[in-house]
């Protein structure tokens, strides 16, 4: 009886008709393909792209050099070494994020007390040679001053829910 | 003993006894922030309310005494609810700082919120604002943090023995701070970063640094005084980044003197010595390993060759380890030269054969405490031997007579029995010894009996006698000042016949780190490793500067700074024909006078033992790898060894010197030493006398060079010190400076009254920068007016 339904199946090529069912389906109907690089696909405020160090208002760096990023960091791609700076205050000398490490989870952000390390929405960056994608201190501020509004704008969305 | 009952548990505890040391005897922990093992109860911190059974409040666990059948509950509601409560208003004050605070990490106040904090605060009003007072080099303050503790206030009024800091003010308005607007400059004040529970104190040097989550430990023993304290070195990728006490209740308790604290902070001197460096033409040339070493071998060897082995001498730092004292000795010996000497603190070494094994206290470091009467003879033991001094001021505390006979009447910071500072420390301490003969009514010891005979002992001298006879445990010790007078011998003759008629027990306060080590591993010419006889006879340091040798080997030391005749060191140096120098740092000094300069890892970077003035051995392992080429010293001497052909130089490891060492010492720690007898002939030369031992600070090329430390009041400046009636005398009242000419040198220095000078007695340290080439202590020396 199993043999019979096999071979009239086999017949009448309806497994092969299905598929093309499913095909023709996909073919015809609406389509979701973003068109890259024309196209984006839409992000969250949440989106964990390249970091970035922030500054205040007052041109004043965030960072406290408090190495509660650094010692958080599951790949232990963060590397700081921090002084006493002549106006007194606590601030890095070294601060590295070494972007072939980092996993991208957010754990920075996170413990970060003043919002100094932030994770944007930039995923569009690539490197040309060794040590291209080890972000030193003032490579990270400059993506900071250069996409405040945004961070800022990121962080204010996301605030209610933090 | 009593028994009670916490938290369910019976224990067995004494009567009286705090709460809170039962508890924690029983491993109950009762959360704390006051109440410290070694300080008085101030129970100001009321953390450590626990609750009692029929009693109406929650009680202080640190100020309620234990009584029989008493039932504590330190974890029942009630208990927890009243921690919970004063944890809320510690907080209320306490500012939320802890990502740039210090102490972040590794603060009481933080672990204790975790477990008795609420999330948020309910407090909402503007917190108190105190200013932070500038404690100096050592200390920084951040006063918004403190929670009023007074830890540590107590610790410097009951260890430290000085009203430094204090708090005044009430309630609200209490805070912490100097009663007077200047640093603090006690020579333990260090302590107070350990002690204080929250961020309030920390390490200025350390400032900001690195997190404690960060530092690996590592155990080393402090080579800069002979109490050998424990210390826990904190290292971060390779550096030292500080240096904590590790707790040795028979050594260091859990102190540790400013001195061992901060001395890493030489480490990364720019005259720190790095790669090997030979003189070519007058001008260094750095150069490699073996070039340096095959250099300084065959120069040796040329010496021995053209002059003989008995031109050749060595000269060791106090605190070398005792590893490299033993190979220094076994190279000189194998070269066939038995001048070797560490000793370059002292001048007389008449009684050198009759010494005990090793410079010794008599006495356990702990015993200090239980001492009822004290003689201090010849030094300032507070800041030569800070953490001795704390030892010394609990007695004191406790009614013990501490007694000083000086020359310079030191603040001890400790109550004083009897004082009596002259210039002829002899004369008065044969006087001691005069009345302590005729209160015993005794004949005169064997040898002193024409001595005493002309005597009549004043009123000091014979409360002196009385009080060391009175007490059922006394002690005489010779301090560092004493150690360097030109007649130590008879002095040290005196104080051992004092000690023995007396009942007392006669110590010598080692003025190095590692004396004690040096002698028994034979680094002294007239006895080899393990107080055995020299088979050689040996010159000291002072014979070999006379001798005019024509080689030096040196070893962690920069002779003009060193030693103390710095003159008799500057002419041995220019008289020889080759100088090679094992060392952790060249100054101009040693750059001079060197051909070869070998680098040298520091305490820091190489494993090694040392013995203190109690004799107890102990073993550290080394930190941090040694900066650039420098390497430990024992291998240096190991490899000078095989290029010299000498046998028994196949050491692969440090630990394969100290079990030869160990085989060797055997129980000659026991070797008690014998009475030697002087004639008792010192007199001191007519005129003005020139006073000096090495300062707290300047004591070796590592302390020398930290900066913290050197920017301390400790750190002493480079003055004439004389009382009014001395500068009187020469006719120099009023003036502010003056020329000291002494053996042909001079230098103009500011001049200072000082009272605590005797008379006739003009004080300048040595080992400064200034003092250099300047002669002896106990010398005569002229004084000119350049106003």
């Amino acid at each position: 009886m199993n043999a019979m339904v096999q071979f009239l199946k086999s017949l009448t090529l309806k497994e092969l008709r299905s598929g093309m069912g499913v095909t023709g389906r996909y073919f015809f109907g609406k389509k979701f393909t973003v068109q890259y690089p024309e196209e984006r696909a839409p992000q969250s405020p949440r989106f964990r792209g390249l970091h970035a160090q922030r500054r205040y208002p007052n041109g004043e760096e965030r960072c406290i050099a408090c190495k509660l990023c650094e010692v958080i960091c599951p790949a232990m791609a963060i590397d700081i070494e921090s002084e006493q700076r002549a106006d007194g205050t606590r601030r890095t000398t070294r601060y590295d994020i070494d972007l072939t490490k980092c996993i991208f989870c957010g754990y920075c952000e996170e413990a970060c007390p003043v919002d100094a390390i932030v994770e944007t929405r930039i995923y569009e960056y690539h490197g040309e040679q060794r040590g291209d994608l080890l972000m030193t201190k003032e490579k990270l501020l400059a993506v900071g001053d250069k996409y405040e509004a945004q961070i800022a704008a990121d962080r204010a969305a996301d605030a209610k829910y933090r | 003993m009593v028994t009670i009952e916490i938290n369910g548990k019976p224990v067995q505890a004494e009567q009286g006894k705090m709460l809170i040391e039962v508890a924690d005897e029983a491993g109950i922990t009762i959360p704390r922030f006051c109440y410290h093992s070694k300080l008085s109860i101030a129970a100001s911190c009321r953390m450590c309310l626990v609750e009692v059974e029929k009693a109406p409040k929650p009680l202080p666990a640190c100020a309620t005494p234990v009584n029989d059948g008493m039932v504590v509950h330190t974890r029942s509601p009630r208990a927890i609810s009243a921690q919970r409560s004063v944890m809320e208003f510690l907080l209320i004050n306490h500012p939320l700082d802890c990502p740039i605070c210090d102490q972040g990490g590794e603060c009481t106040l933080q672990e204790m919120a975790l477990g008795y904090g609420k999330d948020i605060s309910r407090y909402s009003e503007a917190k108190r604002v105190v200013g932070n007072p500038d404690l100096g080099a050592l200390i920084a303050t951040d006063m918004n943090r403190c929670i009023h503790c007074t830890r540590c206030v107590r610790f410097g009024q009951e260890l430290a023995g000085v009203m430094e800091l204090g708090a005044p003010g009430r309630g609200e308005h209490m805070h912490i701070s100097t009663y007077m607007e200047h640093s603090v400059d006690s020579e333990l004040s260090g302590n107070v970063i350990d002690l204080c529970p929250v961020g309030a104190l920390t390490s200025k040097p350390f400032r900001y640094s690195a997190r404690p989550w960060e530092l690996t430990a590592h155990f080393a023993v402090s080579p800069h005084d002979c109490v050998g304290s424990n210390m826990r070195v904190d290292v971060r990728r390779g550096k030292v980044m500080r240096v904590v006490p590790e707790a040795n209740q028979i050594v260091n308790e859990e102190w540790l003197a400013d001195r061992d604290r901060f001395s890493y902070t030489a480490l990364n001197h720019p005259e720190r010595l790095t790669v090997p460096m030979i003189k070519q033409d007058g001008q260094w040339q750095e150069t490699d390993w073996d070039t340096a070493l095959t250099r300084a071998a065959e120069g040796l060897r040329d010496i021995v060759q053209r002059h003989g082995a008995e031109s050749l001498g060595a000269w060791a730092a106090y605190g070398a380890s005792t590893e490299e004292h033993y190979l220094l000795q076994r190279l000189m010996r194998g070269l066939g030269s038995a001048n070797v000497d560490h000793r370059l603190r002292q001048q007389d070494f008449r009684d050198q054969a009759a010494q005990p094994a090793y410079p010794s206290l008599g006495q356990a470091i702990a015993d200090l405490e239980q001492l009822d009467a004290v003689l201090l003879v010849g030094g300032n033991i507070r800041k030569d031997q800070p953490l001795l001094a704390q030892r010394l001021r609990k007695a004191a505390r406790q009614g013990a007579k501490i007694m000083q006979l000086d020359a310079v009447g030191h603040d001890l910071a400790m109550p004083l029995a009897e004082q009596s500072i002259v210039a002829d420390l002899h004369s008065e301490m044969l006087g001691v010894l005069k009345a302590l003969v005729s209160e015993k009514g005794e004949a005169a010891p064997q040898g002193l009996g024409e001595a005493l005979a002309a005597l009549e002992p004043s009123e000091t001298q014979r409360a002196m006698a009385s009080a060391l006879l009175a007490a059922p445990q006394a002690s005489v010790f010779l301090g560092n000042l004493a150690a360097a007078h030109p007649a130590a011998a008879e002095l040290r003759q005196i104080a051992r016949e004092l000690a023995k008629l007396s009942g007392a027990r006669f110590g010598q306060l080692a003025e190095g780190g590692n004396s004690a080590g040096a002698w028994l591993a034979g680094c002294i010419p007239h006895r080899e490793a393990g107080a055995k006889p020299s088979t050689q006879a040996g010159m000291d340091w002072l014979q070999m500067c006379e001798a005019g040798l024509k080689g030096y080997l040196l070893h962690g030391i920069e002779p003009e700074l060193d030693c103390i005749d710095s003159a008799a060191a500057r002419r041995a140096m220019n008289q020889a024909d080759f100088v090679v120098a094992i060392s952790s740092f060249a100054g101009e000094g040693l750059k001079a006078q060197a051909d070869v300069l070998l680098p040298q890892a520091t305490f820091f970077e190489s494993a090694g033992s040392y013995v203190n003035a109690e004799g107890h051995w102990q073993q550290a392992r080394g930190c941090v790898a040694a900066p650039g080429e420098a390497r430990p010293a024992w291998k240096i001497l190991r490899v000078l060894g095989n290029l010299l052909d000498l046998n028994g130089f196949e050491y692969t490891s440090v630990e394969a010197i100290h079990s030869e060492m160990q085989a060797l010492f055997g129980d000659v720690a026991m070797l008690a030493g014998e009475d030697w007898q002087a004639e008792q002939s010192w007199r001191p030369p007519e005129g003005l006398l020139r006073l000096a031992s090495h300062p707290i600070y300047r004591v070796d090329a590592m302390v020398r060079r930290a900066e913290p430390l050197q920017a301390t009041r400790d750190a002493e400046q480079a003055v004439l010190r004389a009382n009014p009636a001395t500068l009187d005398v020469n006719g120099l009242t009023g003036a502010t400076q003056a020329r000291l000419s002494q053996g042909g040198v001079s230098v103009v220095l500011p001049l200072c009254e000082d009272e605590t000078v005797a008379d006739g007695v003009l004080l300048l340290p040595s080992g400064l920068d200034e003092a250099c080439g300047l002669g002896a202590p106990f010398a005569a020396v002229q004084l000119e007016n350049v106003d």
